[in-house]
């Protein structure tokens, strides 16, 4: 038991709980607690959305990955960051203009049909799920790894705090708790870097020649092509990472928390800074993990190398800095966990429950008790899904929620906002073609199926070759949202949607937009 | 602190089609979609190029590997040149909105005024 680390960890939850008490007074209505009332500043929810979406596998998983295969780590770092420009361009604003508490709203506003409201839910819990197991399993072992407490009972300590975070302080809560880990975060990720930066003399070209020999990959580790050898493959990747942002339904719900859409744009200009100057240390970390820790003991500690940022922190500086930096890591899932966990829950409520079930006429009172069981269910069958899926790679996990959701959410968001001809039986088909391929094709890859005993789930040569489904499913999804709108283009469909011309003058100008 | 009268469903005033269609046809709304159009269509168009141009060419060619400054190779700077290219698109975004916030306040006042 690490001791520094053990009393930085109290410290964290205490805090955070502090946070959801102060919280829990403010949470008074269903909007309160979906969207924090919609009265967050641009400035807030930028570093709440940076908070929510700089989870575990960016700051573990991407140092690691950089520190073991070099450049082809920094894949991840650029894709999670251009994404923004998706979101910022064709999302972030109209999504805000047409949407009120979560990602249905926005395309139940242009299709009635009820299981159109279903099919959104659906994913956004389906993905929020894969998103929040990832998250968990990384938790669970970090605690493990250094409190020494068992993997079942670390990952159901964390399960419990993000379910007491959600539950008793809604949005409020899930973002004070992102933005005060956002500050953290960035805090603990600059002083490593500055320590890097001060061990190869400030100097960037003789950081690059240092690690030329730094490693056991020689000069290899500097160029590309360690990791992703096949072209495919790193086109299937780039294109998932990039794409998903957009469609990822905890990132979705922070645009609901400010007011309009030029908050919206504001938040994520605020939100882009912060994450890129974040993937920009993503180098410090990995070429420092590398130079300063060193190959063998990366690896030593865990196979994933998700381990090399704590361990350079310990490098660098010893056991305090050790216990900071291992702190932030734990508020960092937390915070991305309280999200993601809310997110679902939205979505039971809101659009199960009161849209379908009580066809919108629960009361206030009854949205919010019902988002807070919902909130446990969630949490629970996250939890018990983590502690099955104990031994998957992480990054692999999310990766994959960033594959489903470009593939089920990002082609029926485009096609609702900007394409006039788009109808319900479009939007049920690219919402089940996408899901359904890109989850298929998860379960028939390399990730399951491996000839190697020992490398995935199961024995057995893969039927899909790449490690992420997004080349093929991605495109199927928009395939699927075309084609199923043109063999329906003369039907009946028309009645139960509402014009173009609405959906066109309130994304773009926010009027009528519901509050 | 605010405790607005919370309303659950959807309350906004219902305009007809007709209402939406005739927005849509007036001179400002037209502007603010093309403009939005001549900024939009070309920037994300650009922007995924530039993006997928590093693992294309990273996948099926090796000139990047060659030396940039000392050790860095093109690969790196590409990469670092992917940073640059989001933030200064996003400034340029930024400023551009304002106008058409503009455009946007004007359908909104003429909307208004008609009412």
């Amino acid at each position: 038991m690490n001791t520094a680390a053990f009393s930085m960890f109290l410290v964290i939850v205490a805090f955070t709980l502090m946070i959801t008490y102060w919280a829990s007074k403010k949470n008074k209505s269903a909007s309160d607690f979906y969207t924090a009332g919609g009265g967050l500043t641009g400035w807030q929810n930028g570093m709440a959305i940076a908070g929510d979406y700089m989870s575990a596998a960016s700051f573990l998983g991407i140092a690691g990955t950089i520190a073991l295969a070099g450049f082809d780590g920094f894949f991840y770092s650029i894709g999670f960051l251009v994404a923004y420009l998706v979101v910022l361009f064709l999302v972030a604003e109209p999504l805000r203009n047409l949407g009120k508490y979560t990602f249905a709203d926005m395309i139940a506003v242009r299709f009635n049909a009820k299981k159109i409201r279903g099919f959104a839910a659906f994913n956004t819990i389906t993905i929020s799920i894969f998103y929040m197991i990832a998250q968990l399993v990384g938790a669970g072992a970090l605690i493990k790894l250094l409190l020494g407490i068992d993997f079942t009972t670390s990952v159901i300590i964390v399960g419990v705090l993000m379910t007491v975070y959600v539950i008793f302080g809604g949005m409020h809560a899930t973002s004070w708790v992102q933005i005060i880990k956002a500050v953290l975060l960035m805090a603990g990720t600059f002083v490593i870097s500055i320590i890097v930066l001060y061990k190869f003399n400030f100097s960037i070209t003789a950081m690059y020649d240092q690690m030329k020999t730094a490693t056991p990959l020689k000069d290899a580790f500097l160029n590309p092509g360690v990791k992703y050898k096949n072209g495919l493959d790193t086109l299937s990747l780039t294109m998932g990472l990039v794409l998903g942002t957009a469609g990822l339904p905890h990132i979705l719900v922070r645009f609901f928390t400010v007011r309009d859409a030029k908050t919206a744009r504001s938040s994520v200009v605020y939100a882009t800074w912060i994450i890129g100057i974040f993937y920009v240390m993503t180098i410090f970390l990995g070429f420092g993990a590398a130079a300063f820790v060193g190959n063998s003991d990366i690896i030593a500690a865990d196979k994933a190398g998700n381990m090399a940022a704590p361990l350079l922190a310990q490098a660098l500086g010893g056991n305090m800095l050790f216990a900071f930096i291992s702190a932030v890591a734990f508020a960092t899932i937390l915070a991305v966990v309280a999200g993601l966990v809310l997110t679902a829950a939205s979505a039971f409520s809101h659009d199960f429950y009161n849209h379908i079930l009580k066809k919108g006429k629960a009361t206030e009172k009854q949205q919010v008790s019902m988002a807070r069981y919902a909130s446990i269910g969630i949490s629970v069958l996250s939890i018990v899904l983590a502690l099955f899926a104990r031994n998957l790679n992480v990054a692999f996990l999310v990766s994959l929620a960033f594959a489903v959701a470009a593939s089920a959410n990002l082609p029926v968001i485009l096609y609702t906002i900007y394409w006039k001809k788009f109808n319900t039986n479009g939007a049920i088909w690219a919402m089940v073609v996408g899901l359904v391929t890109s989850i298929g094709l998860v379960i028939v890859g390399p990730n399951v199926f491996s000839p190697v005993a020992g490398k995935a789930m199961f024995i057995g040569e893969p039927l899909y070759p790449y490690t992420t489904p997004g080349i093929i499913s991605i495109p199927l999804g928009f395939i699927a949202g075309y084609v199923g709108t043109l063999v329906t283009r003369k039907s009946a469909n028309q009645d139960d949607q509402v014009s173009y011309d609405e959906i066109l003058v309130r994304s773009n100008t926010g009027m009528d937009t519901t509050m | 602190m605010e405790s607005k009268p919370q309303i659950s469903k959807h309350t906004q005033t219902k305009r007809t089609p007709e209402e939406y269609s005739k927005i849509v046809k007036s001179a400002h709304f037209q502007q603010l979609l093309r403009e939005k159009k001549r900024f939009i269509i070309p920037f994300t168009i650009f922007f995924f190029c530039f993006y997928f141009a590093l693992p294309i060419l990273t996948s099926y060619t090796t000139f990047l590997n060659k030396p940039f400054y000392g050790s860095i190779t093109w690969a790196w700077v590409l990469a670092f040149l992917q940073f640059v290219m989001t933030w200064a698109f996003c400034m340029i975004y930024y400023k551009k909105a304002s106008k058409f916030d503009k455009l946007s306040e004007q359908v909104l006042a003429e909307k208004e005024g008609k009412l």
